[in-house]
């Protein structure tokens, strides 16, 4: 094994800083050159018009556990040295659906919303100042919220313990269902791009209409 | 939807280079990516500066003030760098631009608004959950968390059950 190499003491915590900032920095030029940086893009995922988010975030999750997987069972990297976020059931499904509520709203995710402020839409700097102060209040007002926030701990646990199944076979499993996602994200957005370029249905002209109006408004 | 310079690469491409940024977290830190974590260290770091009792005495604000403090927690640099890393690259496709990215029914106020409430339901929401879709969803998720699993399932239920409802800021 010789990785994971900050864990193993190959370098220091001023390492581990710099580390930080080039792996911020690839993150972000990706995260950019995909577009995720438009919050009218990301939202667009919420109705169905482009499903740039699903791709990119589960191509990426698969190719990391693709890459977690084989580098473990070729002896490069030693997984019970990496850190797996631990699981607590209630607050985590509870928290994703609060969190989800922002995201169909603002258009942008806490990561994202940094890229969208940087490249100077002010829709992000509004959304970044909203999540500081949200994550403010919270901390502050912290106490009332920690025994929800540590209810039914589960410690680290993965699928492949919870379904007793083979590591590789989660892996396989998950690979097989993103894929399918993959099939699925490109026929639903074919079906949108021919309901938005076929004036004859409905809500194409429906459409057409309220933009011509506005037009004639402004 | 108007599109400024360089059209966006591919998103599978896209997809495939995060998840091998992600990789390179593991392989070289033992760790994965955030984002959240940042927003969180530096309110600690700022509550801190204000009122130390108060930060010290919040368990949530507490553990980002061990260690070097909250202003060299490895996420909050790493989001430094999302942010460079970010500008850079639009700058060289020719995207930068300064605006208010909305739906064609929503004034650029109401946007802002919008935006801002937004952020802090999903700060509430990444508290709870103990992260958002970076340290979550990319990073729990590729490690097969159970947790992580869920709080995607939970996101992704509640923004399309809410899309329908916000469809005045986008459509």
């Amino acid at each position: 094994m010789t990785a994971p190499y900050f864990e193993l003491g190959y370098f220091g915590a001023r390492g581990a800083l710099v580390a930080a900032l080039v792996i911020g920095i690839a993150f972000g030029w990706c995260l950019e050159s995909a577009g995720m940086g438009s919050a009218r893009k990301l939202a667009a995922q919420f109705y169905l018009t482009d499903l740039t988010v699903f791709k990119v975030m589960f191509s990426a999750i698969v190719t990391a556990m693709l890459g977690l997987f084989w580098l473990g069972r070729l002896g490069v990297l030693d997984l019970s040295r990496v850190y797996v976020p631990e699981t607590y059931l209630l607050p985590q499904v509870v928290g994703g659906l609060v969190f989800g509520v922002g995201f169909a709203l603002g258009g942008l995710c806490p990561g994202t919303s940094c890229v969208a402020a940087v490249t100077g839409r002010l829709d992000g700097v509004a959304l970044v100042l909203g999540m500081w102060s949200g994550v403010l209040v919270t901390g502050l007002t912290f106490a009332p919220l920690q025994s929800f926030y540590e209810k039914t701990p589960r410690g680290t646990l993965t699928l492949p313990q919870l379904f007793h199944l083979p590591y590789g076979i989660v892996v396989l499993l998950v690979v097989l269902i993103a894929l399918a996602g993959f099939r699925g994200a490109a026929w639903i957005e074919g079906r949108a791009a021919s309901r938005r370029d076929s004036p004859a249905l409905p809500d194409a002209s429906r459409d057409h209409t309220r933009h011509v109006a506005e037009g004639v408004g402004a | 939807m108007r599109s400024w310079g360089r059209p966006y690469i591919n998103p599978y491409v896209a997809g495939v280079a995060i998840g091998l940024v992600l990789l390179a977290a593991f392989v070289v830190m033992g760790r994965g990516l955030g984002a959240s974590g940042a927003f969180a260290s530096s309110a600690a770091g700022v509550v801190s500066a204000v009122a130390r009792d108060r930060a010290q005495s919040s368990p949530f604000f507490a553990r980002y003030l061990g260690g070097d403090g909250p202003w060299l927690d490895w996420l909050l640099i790493e989001i430094v760098g999302v942010a460079i890393g970010g500008f850079v690259s639009a700058l060289i496709a020719g995207r930068l631009r300064l605006a208010v990215e909305r739906g064609p029914r929503i004034s650029e106020g109401a946007r802002l608004t919008t935006a801002f409430v937004a952020g802090a339901i999903m700060g509430l929401g990444a508290v709870l959950a103990r992260g958002c879709t970076s340290g979550q969803a990319l990073t729990g998720g590729a490690l097969l968390s159970v947790g992580s699993w869920l709080f995607i399932a939970g996101a992704f239920a509640a923004a399309y059950a809410v899309a329908p409802l916000a469809r005045r800021a986008w459509t």
